[in-house]
């Protein structure tokens, strides 16, 4: 158990540069989630403090010490691979007690240790077998409990349900969570998957093309996106964004499609005619006897809801969340509901918060990140 | 992946798989014939004719000191040349492996002695080692380390060896160099992030998943060392001197060829026969099973 903290991390492959400056620090027994779009860097992050990977610039403090120029073996921190790395000529006990006979454990507590961390999985029946004896599902959790026996600093996990089934996927998300709850220890945790994100972390990085684009809570990256990348990754079906101008004297936007939206919180700063971004979710639009006339092109019904895709005039995508089941007809009617708009800046993807309130924005990331 | 193509009839198939049989036949079946013949015969001092005498000559193999000594002296060669030839092998494999600069270079390289015909391999020990001529034989003898392997058994034999290793590194080398590049990398990453390193790490994880490739290597260089090794020996000692480096194949020519003990010489070859004959199934066996699992 232990404090991570990032300082200024770079990386680069040659030219490349694959993570930009990463600032940021984990409380004990805090469980972060990194999450982005594959090649954002985030697998190189969770390497870089595994120490597989040394970073160019920057520094990596596990507990106050930095540990950037130390080998992976003098770190005490453990790591759940994707397609679970276990050793394929060992018995899954040899797998669990592997790292403990290298820290020069005595039989009886390696003994002691591995049978409490399978019987904390469900693996007591399987200490004899190989790996390729088991089912993803098992050997996901060897992978676990090869993790959880050295009693790490830190865990790091790089999408380790990724091979599973959806249906374990759920089942093995719940369980890593009350693990690491029970257990106290500091996680890292890199996936693509939203889902994933918003159920694990106490705290989420979103990384966006190895430049961190919000860091904070799961809910305020939800209610709260920093900017329209953040906005339109987390959240499914994606948000909707449509073009529009800044009229009224900062009250109101003027969508491109038409109608002027009054801000209900307040009015954003900048010249009439600033051009913005307006953020809305699916399931934050409505269809109405009077709105905009959406085109419809494919409904999906998902049972309790439907999903509705079209086009507003002029083309501009839509995509609609309708609870029940969609009407039929070529056009609908759709209203947009203010109060869950999300105004961005049009240049920068930015959020725009209400004059007054910026202190209230989403905790960024440190300052300067973004030059 | 199946692409088997059925030919109809019966003549194609069987002028398509003649020439195959015609060779077997020529170059195999009938020499192997005519020496499990010629092993039950003896022949008289003059080569007018020859006797059948059933099994005769084996039992007079088997109680041949010499031939029992050359039995033994082939398995210790076998054995040198083998874990010599795959552990030199695997070392440059292990090196290769790294991210270095110009690895395929390297790589290139170590493949390339395996193009050298034997007698060529055997020409080029005897320039560094010859004790008049050689490089390494002249320097040995300017520093009172007397070399030379006209005259001692043991130096001609560790010749023969270093020789014969060095022929068979290169192949070796492929295969470690494949079998290293085939295991997971995120395998050696977990035992990384579990504290083991270097030796251990190689031992304990690198070794234990490189041990098909090893039990495949090991057949092949022993039947190498075993069959294909008559040139570099021929080549640089002719099996002696006395009999230090006559392993069984030189022995087959010499008492064969030389001493002209056909009959003998031909029992010899009945007995490497079998030996093939047995290594090769446990070899098949293995492979199947590996392809089968």
């Amino acid at each position: 158990m232990a404090t991570l903290e990032l300082q200024g991390l770079r990386k680069s492959f040659g030219e490349t540069e694959v993570l930009r400056r990463i600032d940021l620090t984990l409380a004990d027994g805090e469980m972060l989630v990194i999450v982005g779009a594959s090649g954002c860097g985030k697998s190189t992050l969770l390497r870089l403090v595994a120490g597989l990977e040394s970073p160019t610039e920057g520094r990596i403090l596990l507990d106050g010490t930095d540990v950037a120029a130390r080998d992976p073996a003098e770190r005490d921190i453990a790591m759940v691979f994707q397609n679970y790395a276990l050793y394929p000529h060992m018995t899954v006990f040899d797998n669990m007690a592997y790292g403990l006979r290298i820290r020069g454990l005595s039989r009886d507590a390696i003994r002691q240790r591995v049978d409490e961390a399978a019987g904390l999985l469900g693996l007591g029946e399987l200490l004899q077998r190989k790996p390729r004896q088991l089912s993803g599902g098992q050997r996901q959790r060897v992978a676990m409990g090869r993790a959880i026996v050295r009693e790490p600093k830190l865990f790091l996990f790089d999408e380790p349900l990724s091979n599973l089934d959806a249906k374990l996927r759920v089942q093995m998300r719940a369980e890593i969570r009350r693990l690491q709850r029970r257990l106290g220890v500091t996680s890292l945790y890199v996936t693509h998957d939203q889902v994933e994100a918003m159920t694990l972390g106490d705290r989420l990085l979103v990384l966006h093309n190895g430049h961190p684009a919000q860091l904070a809570t799961p809910i305020e990256v939800f209610e709260q996106p920093a900017d329209t990348y953040v906005a339109g990754f987390i959240g499914a079906p994606a948000m909707n964004f449509l073009d529009a101008t800044l009229t009224e004297s900062g009250r109101a936007a003027r969508l491109a499609v038409g109608p002027v939206l009054r801000f209900p919180d307040g009015p954003r700063p900048g010249p009439e005619g600033r051009r913005l971004t307006i953020g809305i979710r699916p399931e934050h639009l409505a269809l109405a006897a009077q709105g905009l006339p959406l085109a419809v092109e494919l409904v999906e019904p998902l049972g309790s809801e439907s999903l509705i895709h079209g086009h507003l005039q002029g083309g501009v995508p839509l995509v609609v969340k309708h609870p029940g089941h969609a009407p039929g007809g070529e056009t609908v009617q759709v209203a947009l509901l203010p109060e869950h708009m999300h105004v961005f800046d049009h240049e920068t993807g930015r959020r725009l918060p209400p004059i007054g309130a910026e202190t209230g924005a989403p905790r960024l990331v440190a300052a300067g990140s973004d030059q | 992946m199946d692409r088997r193509t059925i030919f109809g009839g019966q003549l194609l198939p069987a002028l398509l798989v003649l020439p195959q049989l015609v060779l077997t036949l020529f170059f195999f079946y009938w020499p192997a014939a005519e020496a499990v013949w010629s092993s039950m015969t003896t022949t008289d001092p003059f080569g007018q004719g020859s006797v059948f005498v059933g099994l005769e000559n084996f039992a007079e193999l088997f109680s041949d000191p010499l031939y029992l000594q050359a039995i033994l002296r082939t398995v210790g060669f076998c054995l040198a040349v083998s874990v010599l030839a795959m552990a030199v092998a695997l070392l440059l494999a292990v090196f290769a492996d790294r991210e270095i600069r110009g690895r395929a270079i390297y790589r290139t390289l170590l493949i390339w002695p395996y193009a050298v015909a034997p007698a060529l391999s055997a020409v080029l020990f005897l320039f560094l080692l010859n004790p008049q001529v050689g490089l390494i034989g002249r320097w040995l003898n300017r520093h009172g380390i007397p070399w030379d392997y006209h005259l001692d058994g043991g130096q001609a034999l560790l010749m023969v060896v270093l020789a014969s290793a060095w022929k068979q590194v290169s192949y070796n080398f492929i295969f470690y160099l494949a079998g290293l590049q085939s295991i997971p990398r995120a395998v050696v990453e977990a035992a990384r992030m579990d504290g083991a390193r270097g030796w251990r790490r190689f031992r304990t994880i690198t070794l234990p998943l490189l041990a098909p490739t090893t039990f495949f290597l090991l057949v092949v260089n022993l039947v190498y060392a075993a069959f294909d090794t008559f040139g570099t020996i021929y080549a640089i000692t002719k099996g002696g001197p006395g009999q230090a480096t006559e392993t069984l194949v030189i022995k087959v020519y010499r008492d064969g060829m030389i001493n002209q003990d056909i009959g003998g010489s031909s029992a010899q070859s009945v007995v490497l026969m079998l030996g093939v004959i047995v290594v090769t199934a446990v070899q098949f066996r293995f492979m199947g099973r590996r392809t089968s699992a």
